[in-house]
């Protein structure tokens, strides 16, 4: 790891004014920034501690949704009653990522600035050509092996996967990343890699994520998190649906649903062709297997990542039916 | 490699105070093991991955090996080395491996220990399943799961009943 200064940082301000000086970068948790200082990927000349910062990391919950500070670190979000309550697929996104070390350690803002697990992206030493890391200069994966990698949102620079469980959950519930006094729709806040995957988050240099919000509704009330994976914990989703639905008062024709998907693409995935077909529809396993199969819509596979594009709907739907079907 | 400055940092460890100067790029694992000779907390892949480096930073459980010294500053860090009564009495999670023989080259065992006190605490170890799911962090290369998830288990229910008779 290359040596770096260290500066702590005693508040909002100071923490923005310093992370816009060439080369700084925030230290949050630090399991995405120590980690990626280690594969010789982050360069930082200087590391902003803002772990010290206080009220950052504040969970309120009421009737309108939740307020979640930045630092408020992934287990302290994952069990709060009343996120759980009121957001149970947020909850589960969170429990069920990483181990519990590690979320113990990192947090809400952080967790949000993650960077895939591209295995070339990780690998500088091995693999110099990565359009992320380094602008124009290739992509290993393409023609390489690609069992993880995305096929939706990709480009002809970048197929690496966003691997991040919580923003899915996130980008089904419309959540706003706050930067201070700006606001940034959670789904813009993540960028398609296009022309340049280097830019994944639209944050400038020099801003600081403060809090998440997230609406209270009721289809984020009855919601849940589905994750499959190669092994049944610690590991990253190959793919994943968060769906929330609420129905009429009938309670079968379905009046608002929501569905994203994670492990499938480049960013956390909003797969709203699949919530128009059924919404008005009653709650059928039939229906609902054939309007998953919207959710890959204009996918591309890129060899060894094809179970992908079979795999994602069967995940929409199963999780479609396990929330619907829970009275 | 160039070398910035090196900072101050004073470390509270099982209850003592350390002052030490280190690079800002230097881990807790790092300022644990190589300078204040705190060896019990192991480095294994140094990566986040295995778990081997788990101590616990004002009583929660997290990785050594991705936390900087200079963030531990202030708060109080515990490492298998604190974890015995001092008059050498076993933790609960300690004699519970002893007795379920929950390890084979041990190389993994502190970190699996740490990470199983602070598993009970958090009320994480309430079936077989639960512990699986909550020990997942902890990595163990021999295949000792089976006496792990045993020995957790017999030491939460252990933890449970002093508390019991304690209130």
């Amino acid at each position: 790891m290359r040596d770096f200064s260290y500066l702590r940082a005693n508040s909002v301000d100071a923490a923005r004014q310093a992370a816009a000086l060439p080369g700084a970068m925030l230290l949050a948790g630090g399991t995405t920034l120590v980690d990626l200082a280690k594969c010789g990927v982050a360069e930082p000349d200087t590391v902003v501690d803002i772990t010290h910062l206080k009220g950052l990391d504040r969970i309120t919950v009421d009737d309108r949704g939740a307020m979640i500070g930045a630092l408020a670190k992934m287990s302290s979000v994952a069990d709060h009653a009343a996120i759980k309550s009121r957001f149970p697929a947020v909850s589960e996104a969170l429990w069920q990522a990483a181990s519990a070390q590690l979320r113990n350690m990192a947090t809400i803002g952080g967790n949000l600035m993650q960077r895939t697990r591209c295995p070339y992206f990780r690998d500088p030493a091995n693999f110099p050509a990565c359009n992320k890391r380094t602008p124009g200069s290739g992509c290993s994966a393409i023609g390489g092996v690609t069992r993880g990698h995305a096929v939706l949102g990709t480009s002809e620079t970048c197929i690496a996967t966003y691997p991040g469980d919580l923003a899915t959950a996130l980008v089904a519930f419309d959540a706003t990343v706050h930067l201070g006094d700006r606001q940034v729709g959670v789904d813009d806040f993540f960028l398609l890699p296009g022309a340049t995957p280097d830019r994944e988050h639209a944050i400038a240099p020099g801003e600081v994520i403060t809090a998440i919000s997230i609406p209270a509704s009721p289809a984020a009330q009855r919601s849940t998190y589905l994750k499959i994976r190669d092994r049944q914990s610690y590991e990253f989703a190959a793919a994943s649906a968060a769906v929330g639905i609420e129905f009429e008062a009938d309670g079968r024709t379905i009046k608002d649903l929501r569905v994203a998907l994670g492990g499938v693409a480049t960013k956390p995935w909003r797969a709203r062709a699949v919530e128009e077909a059924l919404k008005g529809k009653v709650l059928e396993s039939d229906t609902v297997r054939r309007a998953s199969l919207l959710a890959i819509e204009g996918a591309v596979d890129h060899g060894a990542n094809q179970y992908k594009i079979e795999l994602a709907p069967r995940v929409v739907a199963r999780a479609i039916l396990k929330v619907g079907e829970t009275a | 490699m160039t070398s910035k400055t090196r900072i101050p940092i004073h470390l509270q460890i099982n209850g003592h105070r350390h002052e030490l100067e280190v690079e800002p790029r230097v881990t807790l694992l790092d300022a644990l093991r190589d300078h204040l000779g705190l060896t019990g907390t192991k480095k294994g892949c140094d990566q986040g991955q295995c778990g081997a480096c788990t101590v616990h930073v004002d009583g929660q459980r997290v990785l050594a090996c991705l936390t900087l010294a200079a963030q531990a500053e202030g708060r109080a860090v515990s490492t298998i080395e604190g974890l015995a009564e001092g008059d050498g009495t076993l933790h609960a999670v300690q004699a519970a491996f002893l007795e379920q023989d929950a390890f084979q080259c041990g190389y993994c065992t502190p970190g699996q220990i740490m990470s199983a006190v602070a598993c009970i605490s958090e009320g994480h170890a309430g079936s077989d399943d639960e512990i699986r799911e909550y020990m997942a962090g902890n990595l163990c290369r021999c295949g000792a799961y089976p006496h792990i998830v045993a020995a957790v288990r017999q030491a939460a229910l252990e933890v449970a009943s002093s508390m019991e008779t304690a209130s």
